[in-house]
């Protein structure tokens, strides 16, 4: 009787072990199938779209033939600027978390607010950038895309700067700081030495993080048609020129947007993957 | 003892060895006062986008009051501007996210801990991790483009007409099929965040100690038995910090929604109907948008949005730094 009764409950168990295990792989298989179609889309797409003349010619009025060089150009400059101008403030903070201030209330409050404008809307960061830059000058332009594309720049790397110094282990510092090294030194020579790779790691992260920014960009620099390198007035970027095309209701737009957008998503995945090979040549 | 080496053989320091310590000292003091600064400027940058849209949407909170929040009238004719029908859609699109998104996120992220033969988990794990970093422009144009379209054609108007008789679900699921609309803007969203929710969902999974989920297999356990009484009471903070990171993210998500949900500012029942989020607004509105009051308002809707992803992330921070407390507790 009582082993009945055990095989019932053995046999519910093994039963519910079973509805759960498949639940948990169908969800799997959903999820990765909706991510598989958008990327095979993507590169289905983009790539019809793309060739030589995408690189090399301006974005075209409706009905003929172009590129999107001027886009690609103002892209690259705009994030270049970002991360010329947000990789020393985040990397410095970062030390500062790490290094000087520990446990202090400071870094409390700083660690805080970097983790909220690390996921804080991008949005937002173009209209505060509207406000105090746009609004400002009168006038959309270059600069003050570089400016939102920089505050987003620097919470990305304030975070793997924090993070990357505190794995270097203490002894580390101890032993520099018994030579007699003065703590700055400390910190230049050994630490941030010791944790180069992840510090680019970051860097690279942050690149990926601002190339599909489309958002901010929008709110800023608005769009070109032309070839600019006049940072003080409106230049082209890819992400809003994917925008402005993939809304129109002009079929070649909209193979470009889909070359753009592979374009964009090809820097990202290349970008995370030499980061992922950085950190796990640091591991090893 | 070294006080005698000391006393009979006193330092002698040249000159120019004090100055250079005294430099050092100086350029130690300048080191930390400059990273001590670039904290700050974090600090400043958060103040300064309070600030900066408080300002910026000062006309607006003047001349509505609270009625900005409680109205749906959205008319840059006659200047009359309510954000509820914005937020209202930013709500009902990332709850509607979150409900296909959280459950098949923690699915994928139990399948690579638990299910997945050990030479997959780390491709796909890796794979998950990739998609989350593509820009939400891409599953925008998707939306837009691929699923739009094909949604319009083939489901919409199949499932209008399965549930038109049923009470509640016909009025959610009524309307003409125009393929975009909120639903479609809160399933494309969903597809956003999931990679983002598995890959933290993983992490905070790895975080148990794996001789807790040993002990428990070791009393015949079964898989399911194990992640609902060890691995999910152990790392439910985790979880739940997880899922309203990309809650936030949902919330201020732009570009995915932007092309897909219509932009109308009106409260329907129907979630076929269009609908527009906050930050759908401010995309497609702000750079035409004349006037002073039009620009104040649509920085006033940033303003809320920004209060409610301050919470929501803030929230999200505190519930992972539980975690992170209790992981190192066992560990140490």
């Amino acid at each position: 009787m009582t082993i009945a009764i055990n095989k019932r409950i053995y046999h519910g168990r093994k039963r519910a072990n079973g509805v759960f295990l498949t639940l948990s792989t169908l969800a799997a298989g959903f999820g990765l199938v909706w991510l598989a179609l958008i990327l095979y889309s993507l590169f289905y797409n983009g790539f019809s779209g793309l060739s030589l003349k995408v690189f090399t010619e301006m974005t075209p009025p409706p009905g003929q033939d172009g590129g999107l060089a001027n886009a690609i150009f103002g892209s690259v400059v705009m994030s270049l600027l970002a991360v010329f101008a947000g990789t020393p403030i985040g990397i410095m903070a970062g030390t500062y978390l790490a290094e000087y201030g520990r446990y202090s209330w400071l870094s409390d409050t700083v660690r805080f607010i970097n983790d909220i404008l690390l996921s804080a809307p991008s949005i937002l960061i173009g209209l505060f950038i509207y406000v105090i830059v746009v609004a400002t000058t009168h006038t959309f332009s270059g600069w003050a895309g570089a400016a939102a594309l920089t505050v987003i720049v620097i919470p990305v790397v304030v975070r793997t700067t924090e993070n990357m110094l505190l794995l270097v282990p203490n002894g580390l510092r101890e032993a520099a700081a018994a030579m007699g090294a003065p703590r700055a030194t400390v910190i230049q020579s050994v630490t941030w030495r010791a944790a180069r790779a992840g510090m680019v790691t970051g860097v690279l992260l942050a690149i990926a993080r601002i190339s599909g920014e489309t958002a901010p960009l929008l709110l800023t620099v608005l769009s070109n048609q032309f070839w600019s390198t006049h940072l003080g007035g409106p230049i082209a970027s890819l992400p809003v020129m994917i925008f402005n095309f993939a809304m129109s209701p002009y079929e070649d737009w909209h193979k470009l947007a889909w070359a753009g957008a592979l374009l964009i998503t090809i820097a990202v995945l290349t970008l995370s993957i030499i980061a992922r090979i950085l950190e796990s040549s640091r591991k090893n | 003892m070294a006080d005698v080496a000391y006393e009979s053989n006193p330092m002698t320091v040249s000159d120019t060895k004090i100055a250079a310590v005294k430099r050092s000292g100086a350029g130690d003091t300048r080191f930390r006062a400059l990273t001590v600064a670039a904290a700050a400027i974090v600090v400043l940058l958060f103040l300064g986008m309070m600030a900066a849209l408080t300002e910026g949407a000062w006309l607006s909170i003047r001349t509505f009051g609270a009625s900005f929040l409680t109205s749906q009238k959205w008319n840059p004719v006659t200047e009359q501007f309510g954000a509820l029908a914005a937020v209202y859609g930013t709500v009902v699109t990332s709850v509607l996210a979150m409900l296909l998104a959280v459950p098949v996120g923690i699915g994928i992220a139990i399948f690579l801990t638990e299910i997945c033969p050990r030479t997959l988990r780390r491709p796909i794990g890796i794979a998950i991790e990739l998609l989350a970093g593509i820009p939400s422009i891409v599953y925008g144009i998707w939306g837009l483009f691929v699923f739009a379209p094909y949604f319009q054609e083939h489901v919409q108007p199949w499932l209008v007409d399965a549930v038109a008789d049923i009470p509640v679900l016909g009025t959610i699921f009524e309307g003409p099929p125009y393929g975009i609309g909120v639903f479609t803007a809160s399933f494309i969203l969903s597809i956003m965040i999931l990679p983002f929710i598995s890959a933290v969902t993983r992490d905070v999974f790895e975080t148990v100690p794996a001789t807790l989920k040993e002990s428990a297999y070791a009393l015949g356990c079964t898989t399911s038995e194990v992640v609902g009484s060890v691995v999910l009471p152990f790392s439910r903070a985790g979880v739940v910090g997880g899922a309203m990171l990309a809650l936030g993210r949902a919330l201020g998500e732009t570009m995915a929604v932007t092309f897909v949900i219509g932009n109308s500012h009106r409260i329907h029942a129907s979630l076929f109907a269009p609908g527009t989020t906050i930050s759908a607004t401010v995309a497609n509105e702000f750079t035409e948008a004349v006037g002073d009051i039009y620009h104040s308002s649509l920085i006033e809707a940033g303003l809320i949005l920004f209060f409610i992803s301050f919470v929501v992330l803030a929230a999200a921070q505190i519930m992972l730094r539980i975690l992170h407390k209790r992981a190192g507790g066992v560990a140490a």
